[in-house]
């Protein structure tokens, strides 16, 4: 299974907001043995897709240099089930960024019902985690382009989204290379 | 105009409250944050954060958590903070009561000691109290 809980965004504000969709499918496993016979999307897994939609966001502000991963749940409401056949629309807004991490305020719904209503609190891996990145670079701006980041994704003032340098070299360095080499030091 | 020194510990209970899933009658002055209350490292953000909403003040992270002397190879001598270091915690927290730390300055300690009533004190000495 693909750890994906996010379609595509399809509101991207530099800073501050984004949207996501996420079309849920009977042919998902996580509906297979959740709630035996009645298909349903685990609430468990609706806050990862708010973590998907608000990490990103977050990342984004800080052009993905620092480690941003889900730290705290401090409020999470479900108002109704997700069933097959639904698409979530989860929408995020950046409350407070700092240096050691942000709070996130969310809703989900499905068309104008709502889902859920969570708070969560990112935090930014300290000094001891540097130089290690959560994901290789070039496979995680791929993952940026397949979520729509750089298609929807606007600055504060409009503009388009501009792809950071580092992202776009380790994509260059890997199409050179092939998908699994080692990188090559005498290069 | 500012608020009573009852008004700054009701919107710090009510912070403490949301941020730590605790109940009303648990937060009082002399409850530790850590201990007592259950906060950990990350629900620190979070607190800050409501804290500086409540009050509309800003809070440095130094302020309240002052690594850089905990962890200043000046200040700390096998694990225990120096009397110069004790000097400088105070100067830096002149709201926290550090007596029980001075008696055991073990630097693991530290962030174990940190009481609502020391909040209440530093979010006072930030946005003044009236009598």
């Amino acid at each position: 299974m693909r750890w994906f809980w996010i379609d595509r965004f399809v509101e991207f504000e530099s800073g501050r907001r984004a949207a996501a969709e996420k079309a849920v499918t009977l042919a998902e496993e996580q509906l297979d043995d959740y709630v035996p016979g009645f298909p349903v999307m685990p609430a468990s897994l609706i806050i990862e897709g708010f973590a998907q939609t608000g990490g990103l966001l977050v990342g984004e502000c800080r052009q993905f240099e620092q480690r941003t991963v889900l730290a705290k749940v401090g409020r999470a409401q479900f108002f109704r089930e997700v069933r097959p056949g639904d698409v979530m629309r989860f929408e995020v807004a950046i409350q407070d960024l700092r240096d050691d991490g942000a709070i996130v305020h969310g809703t989900a719904r499905v068309g104008d019902q709502l889902v859920a209503d969570v708070e969560i609190v990112f935090a930014h891996l300290d000094d001891r985690f540097e130089g290690v990145d959560l994901f290789f670079p070039a496979d995680f701006l791929t993952i940026l382009r397949l979520l729509g980041v750089y298609d929807v994704g606007r600055t504060a003032d409009g503009k388009p989204l501009v792809i950071p340098a580092r992202l776009l070299a380790a994509e260059a360095a890997a199409n050179r290379e092939g998908p699994s080499s080692e990188p090559d030091a005498a290069r | 105009m500012a608020p009573s020194k009852e008004e700054v510990f009701e919107k710090v209970k009510e912070a403490l409250v949301d941020a730590l899933g605790v109940d009303d009658d648990e937060v009082t002055p002399q409850a530790t944050m850590v201990g007592d209350l259950g906060a950990e490292s990350i629900d620190f953000l979070d607190i800050v954060f409501r804290l500086e909403k409540a009050f509309g003040i800003e809070i440095p992270r130094s302020e309240l958590f002052p690594e850089d002397i905990l962890t200043n190879a000046q200040y700390v001598r096998d694990g225990r903070v120096t009397p110069d270091g004790i000097v400088e915690l105070k100067k830096r927290m002149p709201f926290a009561d550090l007596s029980q730390f001075e008696a055991n300055p073990a630097v693991q300690e530290f962030s174990t000691l940190l009481t609502v009533n020391d909040l209440c004190r530093y979010i006072q000495s930030k946005v003044g109290v009236t009598e």
